[in-house]
């Protein structure tokens, strides 16, 4: 596959959020204003395509020349947390601006399943090091449009009479519903019209 | 006794972890696109929530209080394998039908919270107590979904199968027009935020029922007030 089949395949077509509901719990969390939707997209698609790199390196660098494949979750889960620590100390010291915009999310990147789904989607898709490293940065990206069309629509909702018992996480989740069925435009097919596959 | 009953059906009900607290959203919806691939996650939770909790629980006085959330994750991560290859090895349908969303129990929020909020501070029977009941209700929730899902979205409802049974029971009118937008992601959250809907009206009216219970007279009064 192309690199810009790649972009368009976890950017539209398997949106984490609307298709694979990969990160639905700060979908639905952190989505009530843009600006820390904005912030919240940004942290997770930074690490994404930093995890997606280092997952590789570990997979094939280490896991696979000692053929232990079955420890992959383990090893997975075990980086990812270690790198979330890392790059929160890493921003601290070299951008407290930046680590002021994204610091109060990057703790809740550990257990943010789209993480760890790419990390293992590029294994199972047996991505090389750029292919893994753009997933993983496109997956990120299509997590910051979706939860950033809802946090604007979030805004909106709460101007509008909505029924008592669908305030909140109800009236959220009909609108993902309806956000979703618009991106079921998008599919397989789109690829092989634009001739990407 | 009835304290450890109370452990027990709190996850059932009154502190069901999909539609009270919201935990493991992400493969509450993914895989409930038939009743055999949320039994499989149901039963694959299960077992880790139970034998996380009861490490977790024995460990509890050994593990250092600041590396805690890592220690967890490795418990958790061991069992998510076991799982991963039992499943590869005797249920290979139901392996190829949940994919990545079994790997991905080791981030299901519900059992790292359960071994956070719950296993660090009790016993090792509570805590299994905990896990179970805990584990029941999630499979119960996911069985639900998955069952409005399958018999409006397909027309059939797919059980195990057993022998020479399919295991596919067909429903008559629902199977040769079904909805098929409620077996795709657009469903699953428009059934969420309907089933979330009426978990809350059912909270609501419990709540209220409870209260007037308690003061009967002040209710009374009040509505005196009122007319």
């Amino acid at each position: 596959m192309s690199y810009i089949g790649i972009i368009v395949t976890y950017v539209f077509i398997s949106n984490f959020i609307l298709v694979q509901f990969m990160g639905l719990c700060p979908f639905i969390g952190v989505s009530k204003n843009s600006e820390s939707a904005i912030g919240m997209g940004l942290a997770v698609t930074f690490v994404t395509g930093v995890a997606s790199v280092v997952c590789w390196c570990v997979y094939e660098g280490l896991l696979v020349p000692l053929n232990l494949q079955y420890l992959k979750t383990i090893a997975f889960i075990l980086v990812i947390a270690a790198l979330v620590q890392l790059v929160e100390m890493v921003l601290k010291k070299m951008s407290p601006a930046l680590y002021k915009a994204l610091g109060i999310f990057l703790p809740l990147i550990t257990t943010n399943c789209a993480v760890l789904g790419i990390a293992l989607i590029n294994v199972d898709e047996s991505f090389n090091l750029l292919e893994s490293f753009t997933s993983g940065v496109s997956a990120g990206l299509g997590f910051t449009m979706a939860i950033v069309l809802m946090s604007n629509i979030r805004e909106r909702l709460e101007l509008k009479p909505v029924r008592r018992l669908f305030k909140g996480v109800p009236i959220a989740f009909i609108s993902a519903g309806l956000m979703a069925l618009a991106f079921m435009a998008f599919d397989k097919t789109l690829l092989y019209n634009l001739g990407l596959v | 006794m009835s304290r450890h009953i109370k452990e027990l059906t709190k996850g059932l009900f009154r502190e069901n972890p999909t539609f009270i607290i919201m935990l493991g959203m992400c493969p509450t919806l993914a895989v409930t696109t038939q009743l055999v691939n949320a039994l499989g996650m149901g039963a694959g939770v299960l077992f880790v929530l139970l034998f996380s909790n009861i490490f977790i629980s024995l460990l509890k006085n050994i593990i250092p209080n600041s590396v805690r959330i890592p220690c967890y994750v490795v418990v958790i991560a061991s069992f998510v394998t076991v799982v991963e290859m039992v499943f590869h090895a005797f249920l290979p349908s139901v392996y190829e039908a949940l994919g990545v969303y079994l790997p991905l129990i080791v981030v299901n929020c519900i059992i790292l919270g359960r071994a956070e909020a719950f296993a660090s501070k009790n016993s090792v029977l509570d805590s299994a107590l905990d896990a179970i009941g805990m584990g029941l209700g999630f499979t119960m929730s996911l069985s639900l979904i998955s069952v409005i899902r399958e018999v409006i979205g397909a027309g059939t409802i797919t059980f195990i199968p057993i022998g020479d049974w399919d295991g596919v029971v067909h429903i008559p009118f629902m199977e040769s027009s079904p909805v098929r937008v409620m077996t795709l992601a657009a469903g699953a959250l428009l059934l969420m935020g309907y089933l979330k809907a009426f978990f809350q009206w059912v909270t609501e009216r419990n709540a209220a029922k409870a209260k007037a219970l308690e003061n009967p007279v002040q209710e009374a009064k009040t509505e005196e007030v009122t007319e």
